[in-house]
């Protein structure tokens, strides 16, 4: 599962902090410290939270 | 003895009702808020109804208000507009107020009745004796510690951590997440005495809102349903094109952007267990039609506030001595969430040919005030085909 979390990139340039990712993840694995996205690896890669994010900063790395 | 009675974890409008209502009725209580500022960053339209703010006695000040309204102006897709006078918008418009000095305001009635109150404190987790909340495990300036309490109360929002930790089930399903995004525009020609809805493709599952700060500025913020986007950004795409269409808006300048997501569920089965509660967003007391939440967020809380007294003098944070919160914000806001969640399951079904027919048919009957019955059975006198699916709702 390890593997799979790093290939998600959080685009700072684009991230709000405003949660949304967070309180759609259906197995609780985003955490929010404000300035900081951290997955944990209860992760299944469901994408909810790239779906939800209001302004498109988290992607799998090599999607356009 | 532990710590105190009750300690809140988030400082926004849920969390510091709780807390005075709980403070002010001799519980001792501690809010933590993990920002540096209550109320910023501003996360909301900031349109609400004035009708019950006494109920649950929040007296305004000036600096919390930015602009009373006449109404609201509901916009079909075809761009006719549906006025609503605030009488009979009823709930779900009358003011927009600023977030900051609101979300202030009420932190300083329950500092004022009594409650202590802790910035840039974050909630790591729950400390527990088998299924029994103890206490919150916090972290701030570095250090961590652990604070015990009868019971802890998750005001901590849409992204609620303190409901999962207990092992209460907040998840949403998608077609219950509404993603949003907002623009405080200035320098735009809105209509600034109107709250303005728009409906129908533009934002699909949901709708865009104008709400008025000033003559020349407002909130322009979009709600979209999760299961109707399509790409990243999508939201914040189909903001920018709505923007760029309308000639009042186009040459508008961003003061401020604001994004999040808001749940726009049924009620969820169970807000509280042993020693813990939850209210507000953490506990999905959002109006699924509007996806407002302060004034359910207050009611919410001055029932939670006021049960948590009770059990505080009891000595009784069992799940049973909290049933009364639960059953107490039920029966003040249950049917109507339920009744919404139901339109709303419609309402997202609905081609721009029906929302424009709609619109048509409110203009020709009127209606004698803003509830969802009392919209459909309007429309049942005119174009009864239109409402047919809504047959169980009108009953």
């Amino acid at each position: 599962m390890d593997e799979l979390l790093d290939e998600f990139e959080v685009d700072i340039t684009r991230c709000m902090h405003c949660g949304a990712c967070v309180g759609s993840c259906p197995v609780n694995a985003i955490f929010l410290n404000e300035v900081l996205l951290v997955f944990n690896d209860d992760c299944t890669m469901c994408k909810r939270c790239i779906k939800v994010c209001p302004v498109g900063a988290i992607k799998i790395m090599g999607d356009k | 003895m532990a710590d105190y009675d009750v300690v809140v974890v988030g400082a926004g409008p849920a969390g510091s009702m709780t807390a005075k209502w709980a403070a002010k009725n001799g519980a001792r209580v501690l809010i933590i808020e993990k920002r540096q500022e209550i109320g910023s960053p501003v996360r909301c339209g900031e349109g609400i109804s004035r009708s019950w703010l006494d109920s649950v006695g929040i007296k305004l000040d000036s600096k919390s208000v930015a602009r009373q309204v006449k109404g609201a102006k509901i916009v079909a897709p075809n761009g006719t507009p549906f006025y609503l006078s605030e009488d009979m918008a009823g709930d779900e418009v009358g003011l927009v107020i600023e977030r900051i000095f609101f979300d202030k305001l009420l932190a300083k009635d329950a500092v004022k009745a009594g409650a202590d109150l802790q910035l840039k404190t974050s909630a790591v987790n729950l400390l527990k004796k088998g299924d029994k909340v103890t206490g919150v495990k916090v972290k701030s300036f570095g250090e961590t510690r652990d604070i015990s309490c009868g019971c802890v109360v998750g005001a901590d929002g849409y992204e609620s951590q303190v409901g999962r930790w207990a092992g209460i089930n907040t998840n949403l399903a998608p077609r219950d997440i509404t993603s949003c995004f907002q623009y405080r525009l200035t320098n735009i020609k809105h209509d600034p005495d109107y709250c303005e809805f728009t409906l129908g493709s533009k934002a699909p599952g949901g709708y865009i809102w104008i709400f008025p700060k000033d003559e020349e500025t407002a909130n322009v913020g979009i709600g979209m349903q999760l299961t109707k986007l399509k790409d990243p950004a999508d939201v914040k795409k189909h903001l920018d094109r709505f923007i760029q269409a309308d000639p009042r808006l186009k040459k508008g300048k961003a003061l401020e952007m604001v994004s999040g997501a808001v749940s726009i569920c049924a009620p969820i089965d169970r807000t509280v267990g042993d020693g813990i509660l939850l209210v507000g967003d953490a506990a999905r007391q959002i109006d699924p039609i509007t996806g407002g939440g302060i004034s359910n967020s207050c009611k919410a809380g001055k029932v939670a506030g006021e049960v948590l007294a009770k059990a505080s003098r009891e000595r009784n944070f069992s799940v049973d001595s909290l049933r009364r919160y639960e059953n107490g914000w039920r029966d003040l806001l249950e049917n109507h969430l339920y009744r919404n969640w139901m339109a709303k399951e419609k309402l997202v079904t609905l081609s721009d040919d029906t929302f424009n027919k709609v619109i048509a048919t409110l203009n020709e009957v009127g209606v004698e005030r803003m509830s969802t019955i009392a919209i459909l059975k309007a429309i049942e006198k005119r174009h009864p085909d239109l409402v047919k699916e809504f047959q169980d709702l009108l009953g």
